[in-house]
């Protein structure tokens, strides 16, 4: 274990933690903007620096070594932070109002820690680059000019969805992040997964139809057989939004782009939501027992007239593997082993 | 080892001696990439057909970039038994006089001539070494810039080359640190890190493969010292970089060089097969079990990637990124993440003959703290500009003035930036200054890797800072917030203030913003960018006032800041100005007076220019007091 004293307070931790981790083991509340837990750090933002042993470096990056003194509020931490952040705004497309992430924002969380001074930013010359928004994708937008560049996004995509679909382009102040050839997002590698867009720390990644639920019911993805948690974010009496659920430990958070933004089916008219039976040639409403009882009774028929080989079921792969387990059971017991299953195609 | 390498030499002497010694004259002509810029290769032609016209037999040589930029195209000529008459600004009819006067008569034409080298020339034209631009200077990286041609291995062999490998090999690893360790030698790419400290700590680390790394990228606007080193000199940077193979246990070398330089890139890959072919480079050098590779790799051409580590990403095939801190070091883990050794250009260059004269007699040269030459390129409002060598420690001013001829059109001296867009602008009362790393450091500039640009009064020292801060801007890679955002910021307040838009506050908004950048960018990119910004405030704050509170331009530069306007008593209605303004702003006829139209007129300068000095009667006027009295007489 390695000792340090942050801001008077001595605490310990473990070889290989940082600066910000310690803080944060020390409850201290260190600015960030491109750090993100679930990724390696990229040090470009340079509003986490501290003093550590009367040298500035970058919390999220610096290792703590053993008996440093960390200070995180020096005079020279406070104008450095400051600047950049001014810096940052200078070219930062700020109408919080109408952003989707207003209030869950972290150029703005750390705009209100280094507390930005209006006198101060009339000096600023404020220019933002006139870059269109990619609206390639149909689920979640781009808006470059509230891109911070802080590579979260990129490094999600290469880390955590193993895509590699986007990357920095171009140089210096006209860096911005893009796909292969400069192209629309909708002609990438992109998957759609949504990895990035949850990560962004701002409101450069937006989905392309912002809905703010006021509840959220704990659920689980349909699609497949993994079964990731889900929050179904619900307004009124539809869904209009789906999240991953970092508790559950089947996908701690992830989700695919099924998952994530195939749910407009959930509150579709042609939903089914009740068994259909026909009747006369028509399909007709009715209840689960009739329904059950009539396949019941058809299969018994089959069974008896032709034999159990005479009956065959296909199961689905949105059904967990415990469903179609017990499904082939039914089957078997039976008598048949004529199953199938469509994620066999 | 010696042996081997003892008949090597004899060979190249004997070859040498054959070409030298036999009666036909020798004519070298500077062709490097500034001679052929100049047209050397048109005096090539002309003299070699004139040479088959008049049936004389001479050898012909192209050689490297001796420095005297200012005197291209350079054609020297030793006819035997006499010393090299070197001619200046040689054109393809000056070569064929030269031609016909000197090699077919005898007439040496000292009015086509710079002057002589060595002993014995005639009285009629001057011995270069002791002018006033050669004897301040010492020549020990460049000694053999345009004095030997590059592309025979050979020349080298007979000036010394290559003795340095053949005496190392053999020797134990640690011996041969412990003589650069005891040199005091610097690198020459700009931060003037220990040479030797950085061999040994590539040589400590166990590992299958180290790598040795030529850092031939040369970013800087205006510099040019590596590429005249490199196409001049080839060979000695080839055997520093074997050395160092040698010391630090490495059998592989890339040259990172930009592919912007062709004929260094040309003359490289000539001299990296000969080299091979005498067996001082490869497998089994000079019949040790010693093996080493070189590899040419050529860069895009961004100034990051001179950086280590964004040029250790750039081999790999990765974005030319600055890796951040902490981070390991490149001597232990760089390239593929093996120790990998990085020196300048100039610092392999000049190991070989650390190594053969020993470390005292680099340690003479020079000051305690940075033994050795500074390679400088001269440029800006200066009467001589090139490539110089000076023993570290000389004057600043002595360079200015006796090696540089002073300012151009006899104005008046301002200042002086070194260091390229890492430094900064020393004015005239620094020019007592002792030139060496630390100095420059202490006084607001810094060596970098070598420019030196003479600024006159007719310069803005606002506009200059905004000329570099636009080069740093343009070529941050965009990876930091400080750097990528802050050049940017400071690059708009320049904008401003030279365009007439400054505000109070803006010399404390800059400085402030100087700080932040210095301190919170990753790289040497961003944390020496501000450079040029802080040195001009602190020494001309003055200039940077009047741009802001009274909106003039005191070096009468800035456009928006400015007016043209004729002095009726002053002209005489010759009619040029009229005749050349482009935009038709100037009217006016005989025997009347001309008058400027300010609204139609774009400030291009011409009527300025135009105007015969007898006249003079075009002026230059700036400052709100003046703007307002001339708009008050025409409105
Ligand atoms: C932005 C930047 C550009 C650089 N460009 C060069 C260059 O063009 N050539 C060079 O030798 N060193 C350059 N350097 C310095 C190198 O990082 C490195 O210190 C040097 O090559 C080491 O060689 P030396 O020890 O022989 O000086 C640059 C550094 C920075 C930060
Ligand atoms: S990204 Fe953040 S700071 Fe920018 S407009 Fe949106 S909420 Fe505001
Ligand atoms: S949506 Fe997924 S695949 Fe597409 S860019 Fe984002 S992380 Fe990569
Ligand atoms: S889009 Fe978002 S996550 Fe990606 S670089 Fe910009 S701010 Fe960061
Ligand atoms: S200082 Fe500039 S060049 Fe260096 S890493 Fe930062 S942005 Fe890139
Ligand atoms: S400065 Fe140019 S445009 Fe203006 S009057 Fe003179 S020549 Fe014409
Ligand atoms: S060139 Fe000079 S002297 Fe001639 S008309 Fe113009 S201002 Fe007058
Ligand atoms: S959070 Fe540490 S540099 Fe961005």
């Amino acid at each position: 274990m390695l000792k340090l004293n942050i801001n008077g307070l001595e605490i310990e931790v473990e070889k290989g933690t940082t600066v910000l981790e310690a803080a944060e083991k020390a409850g201290i509340y260190i600015p960030t903007l491109c750090y993100h837990p679930d990724l390696p750090t990229f040090g470009g933002c340079r509003v986490c620096m501290v003093d550590a042993d009367s040298k500035i470096v970058t919390a999220c990056r610096a290792p703590v070594t053993d008996g440093m003194v960390v200070k995180t509020d020096t005079e020279d931490v406070r104008k450095l932070r400051l600047t950049n952040v001014e810096l940052i705004l200078a070219s930062h497309n700020q109408d919080c109002q109408s952003c989707s992430r207003n209030n869950s924002c972290k150029l703005q969380e750390v705009s209100a820690f280094v507390g930005i001074n209006p006198e101060r930013m009339k000096r600023i010359r404020r220019s933002v680059e006139e870059v269109p928004v990619d609206v390639s994708n149909p689920f979640f937008h781009r808006d470059h000019t509230k891109c911070i560049l802080c590579g979260i996004c990129i490094r999600t995509c290469e880390e955590i969805n193993g895509v590699e679909a986007i990357d920095f382009a171009f140089r210096g102040f006209h860096t911005r992040v893009s796909v292969l050839g400069d192209k629309p997002l909708k002609d990438s590698k992109c998957e759609s997964c949504g990895e990035c867009l949850v990560r962004c720390p701002t409101g450069s990644l937006f989905l392309a139809e912002p809905e703010f639920p006021e509840r959220e019911v704990e659920s689980v993805c349909t699609y497949c057989g993994v079964g990731c948690g889900i929050k179904l974010g619900v307004r009124g009496e539809k869904v209009v939004k789906v999240t991953g659920n970092k508790d559950n430990t089947v996908n701690r958070g992830d989700l695919c782009v099924k998952g994530r933004f195939g749910f407009d089916f959930i509150n579709h008219p042609d939903r089914l939501t009740t068994p259909l039976v026909k009747k006369n040639g028509k399909f007709e409403e009715t209840s689960w027992d009739e329904a059950l009882d009539f396949i019941a009774d058809k299969m018994s028929d089959i069974k008896a007239k032709h034999g159990a080989d005479a009956l065959a079921a296909i199961s689905s792969a949105r059904c967990t593997t415990e469903e179609n387990y017990l499904f082939q059971k039914l089957m078997r017991s039976m008598g048949t082993n004529n199953i199938d299953h469509c994620a066999r195609l | 080892m010696t042996q081997k390498f003892d008949r090597i030499e004899k060979e190249a002497r004997e070859a040498w001696e054959k070409s030298e010694n036999s009666n036909t004259p020798h004519i070298y002509i500077g062709c490097a990439t500034c001679g052929n810029a100049t047209g050397a290769q048109s005096v090539v032609k002309t003299i070699k057909n004139k040479l088959d016209e008049k049936n004389i037999d001479a050898v012909v040589k192209e050689v490297g970039c001796i420095g005297m930029c200012f005197a291209e195209v350079l054609v020297d000529v030793i006819k035997p038994g006499h010393p090299r008459i070197s001619y200046h600004g040689v054109t393809p009819e000056t070569a064929e006089e030269i031609v016909e006067s000197y090699l077919v008569n005898d007439d040496h034409r000292p009015d086509l001539a710079l002057g002589y080298f060595g002993e014995g020339g005639p009285d009629d034209v001057e011995h270069i070494e002791s002018g006033d631009v050669f004897k301040n200077q010492r020549r020990v990286i460049l000694k053999n810039c345009g004095i030997i041609d590059p592309e025979n291995i050979n020349e080298y062999i007979v000036h010394g080359g290559y003795r340095g490998l053949a005496e190392i090999i053999g020797r134990k690893q640690e011996e041969i640190i412990d003589i650069l360790k005891d040199s005091g030698l610097r690198g020459r790419g700009g931060a003037g890190f220990p040479t030797g400290r950085k061999w040994e700590s590539c040589l400590r680390p166990q590992a299958d493969q180290k790598y040795v790394i030529c850092n031939a990228d040369e970013g800087d606007p205006g510099a040019f010292m590596d590429r005249s080193v490199l196409e001049g000199d080839p060979h000695s940077v080839i055997e520093g970089m074997i050395i160092a193979g040698y010391a630090i246990g490495s059998s592989k070398g890339y040259f990172y060089v930009r592919a912007e330089y062709p004929l260094a890139i040309k003359r490289l890959r000539k001299a990296i097969e000969q080299a091979k072919e005498k067996n001082l480079l490869g497998d089994n050098i000079l019949g040790s079990d010693f093996s080493f590779d070189l590899e040419i790799f050529q860069g895009a051409g961004a100034f990051v990637c001179g950086e280590s580590t964004a040029l250790v990403m750039s081999i790999e095939g990765n974005r030319g990124w600055p890796k951040p801190l902490p981070r390991p070091r490149t001597t232990e883990e760089g390239l593929w993440g093996k120790p990998t050794l990085l020196n300048n250009v100039k610092t392999f260059s000049v190991v070989p003959q650390i190594l053969s004269n020993g470390a005292d007699w680099f340690k003479d040269i020079g000051t305690e703290g940075s033994p050795g030459t500074a390679v400088f390129a001269l440029t800006g409002k200066i009467k001589r500009s090139g490539l110089i060598e000076v023993p570290m420690g000389i004057e600043l001013g002595k360079i200015i003035r006796e090696i540089g001829g002073g300012i151009l059109d006899d104005k008046k001296f301002k200042a002086v930036q070194t260091g390229g867009p890492s430094g900064g602008c020393l004015p005239e009362d620094k020019l007592d200054l002792a030139v060496d790393f630390d100095t420059l450091v202490k006084a607001g500039s810094m060596m970098g890797s070598g420019g030196m640009v003479v600024i006159d009064e007719s310069t803005c020292m606002v506009d200059v800072a905004r000329y570099f801060l636009d080069f740093t801007f343009e070529e941050s890679c965009g990876q930091c917030v400080p750097c990528r955002q802050g050049t940017q910021q400071m690059l708009e307040v320049l904008n401003d203030i030279c365009e007439g838009r400054g505000r109070e506050g803006d010399i404390e908004h800059l400085l402030e913003l100087g700080d932040s950048i210095i301190k919170g960018s990753i790289c040497g990119l961003g944390q020496t960018a501000p450079n040029p910004v802080l040195s001009t405030v602190q020494y001309f704050r003055d200039e940077y006032e009047a741009h802001i509170k009274d909106k003039a331009c005191p070096a009468l530069v800035c456009k928006n800041l400015i007016i043209f306007q004729i002095d009726e008593e002053k002209c005489s209605a010759c009619g040029r100005c009229r005749k050349a303004c482009p935009v038709e702003a100037i009217s006016g006829e005989k025997k009347v007076p001309h008058k400027i139209d300010q609204s139609k007129c774009t400030k291009c300068g011409i009527c300025f220019s135009e105007c015969p000095e007898r006249f003079s009667a075009v002026e230059r006027l700036t400052g709100k007091e003046k703007l307002a009295a001339v708009s008050g007489k025409e409105g």
